[in-house]
């Protein structure tokens, strides 16, 4: 997970811990996924609150339900205006990109699976993008989508994976040492590359660096144990 | 059809620039060569799916800001009365050198660059992304030799059609090469092809700078 251990951190010289860091995506969402299935009951209790959610935006897919969408929307649109206004929109433009960000969910339900993404991911995305819209004036170069075989039914198992994933990721985030969160959360949004943070905080850019690498560290070995 | 194709990537994206593009802050031409390299490596893209899952998580977490009732009026006006025009990508034919975000940037397939000559047989194509950083396309004609050479700020080179060599080793198809401004190296194109690259440079165009550093190497400014 977190992509690669990159051997040399060219920036400041120093050699990463080499350590190859597992590529956690792969086992995590694949055979991970199967056996967090197994172990589902007898160790994960369900969140009733993604629960919620899930069900919520397949009833705004399958049935356009509007009382689904208002639940939706009150549970993601303070942390999307917070996102919003923290990558450095006022209050109103961030609440015209909430509405925006939330029409966008309505319309884009069809494409909500819940095997790929969690809720709170699919709209980051979502949010993601219509910051680089509006914030950044910038376009958004996506990859190519993978030559997938025809469309197969959604699979259960998965997205009950995927689910149990999510909230153990929330958890790992909510363990992680304060100074560790605060920067994560400013890499994502605070609208700063690493340098700016530095700046900013007036921390050395070394310190930030490996601040994160420490972050993404405890949080791949959080989400590697069972 | 959803095996999964060999991975014979080597070079891959940096933590850095992977959490970079999922949290959206990078200049638009390096999201550009970020989402080119995802397009050719899964490593890298199912990465690219964990930073988006910790964005999720991370923004589940995040001090709340109330939204007032008009807001919510607003977006279910949006949804019942709002046009909604489903921004499709247009579609562009596969293309065995350009990956699809690529491709939307030279608004067609490789046949349909427009290159400019830049000296010793080298050719180059801006793309055109927002200024505080460059995109272009290189073409390299095969065995040119390369003088060793320094360059300022990070410097991005994606190969998508042949080769080169340095000390870092080999790059081929889909290998990024990160190379940060006290980097000095010596690479070689592949004898055999002429070599096509992405090359991102995030330094302001300084007077050397007018080329990217392995352009420099190639034509030994």
């Amino acid at each position: 997970m977190f992509g690669h251990a990159s051997p040399v951190d060219s920036s400041d010289g120093h050699t990463a811990p080499t350590a190859q860091l597992p590529r956690h995506i792969e086992t995590l969402f694949e055979s991970g996924r199967k056996k967090s299935v197994d172990l589902q009951r007898k160790t994960h209790p369900k969140d009733p609150l993604s629960e919620n959610m899930i069900e919520a935006l397949i009833r705004i897919r399958d049935n356009r339900d509007q009382d689904a969408f208002v639940t939706v929307f009150r549970h993601f649109a303070p942390r999307v205006k917070a996102f919003l206004m923290r990558s450095g929109a006022d209050a109103t433009l961030a609440e015209e990109c909430v509405q925006e960000v939330m029409a966008t969910v309505w319309h884009k339900a069809a494409q909500f699976d819940p095997s790929r993404a969690s809720v709170s991911t699919w709209i980051f995305t979502i949010a993601r993008n219509k910051k680089i819209d509006v914030l950044r004036k910038q376009r958004r170069p996506e990859p190519e989508d993978l030559p997938w075989g025809p469309e197969s039914e959604p699979d259960q198992a998965e997205a009950l994976g995927l689910q149990q994933e999510s909230e153990k990721l929330g958890a790992a985030i909510a363990a992680l040492p304060q100074k560790q969160r605060d920067l994560i959360e400013k890499a994502y949004f605070g609208d700063l590359s690493q340098s700016e943070i530095a700046e900013q905080t007036g921390l050395p850019l070394g310190t930030i660096k490996s601040r994160i690498r420490l972050a993404l560290d405890r949080l791949r070995h959080a989400m590697d144990a069972t | 059809m959803s095996d999964k194709r060999p991975n014979t990537i080597t070079h891959h994206l940096t933590d850095e620039l992977l959490l970079g593009y999922s949290a959206g802050t990078l200049p638009e031409a390096v999201n550009l060569i970020v989402a080119t390299h995802v397009s050719l490596c899964d490593d890298c893209r199912a990465a690219v799916e964990a930073y988006d899952a910790l964005g999720g998580a991370t923004m589940d977490h995040l001090e709340t800001v109330d939204v007032s009732d008009a807001c919510l009026d607003g977006a279910l006006d949006l949804i019942r009365n709002g046009a909604w025009a489903a921004p499709d990508r247009p579609l562009v034919p596969q293309d065995s050198v350009l990956p699809q975000p690529l491709r939307d940037y030279v608004g067609g397939s490789i046949e349909d660059v427009k290159w400019r000559p830049v000296g010793m047989g080298v050719k180059q194509a801006i793309l055109p992304t927002t200024s505080d950083a460059s995109a272009r396309l290189l073409y390299i004609p095969a065995g040119t030799a390369v003088p060793d050479h320094s360059h300022g700020g990070m410097e991005l080179t994606l190969v998508l059609k042949g080769a080169f060599s340095d000390e870092d080793g080999t790059f081929a198809r889909g290998d990024i090469e990160v190379a940060h401004e006290d980097m000095h190296h010596t690479p070689v194109a592949d004898i055999s092809e002429d070599c096509i690259c992405l090359a991102v440079t995030d330094a302001p165009l300084k007077f050397k700078g007018l080329l990217p550093r392995i352009a420099q190497r190639f034509v030994g400014i």
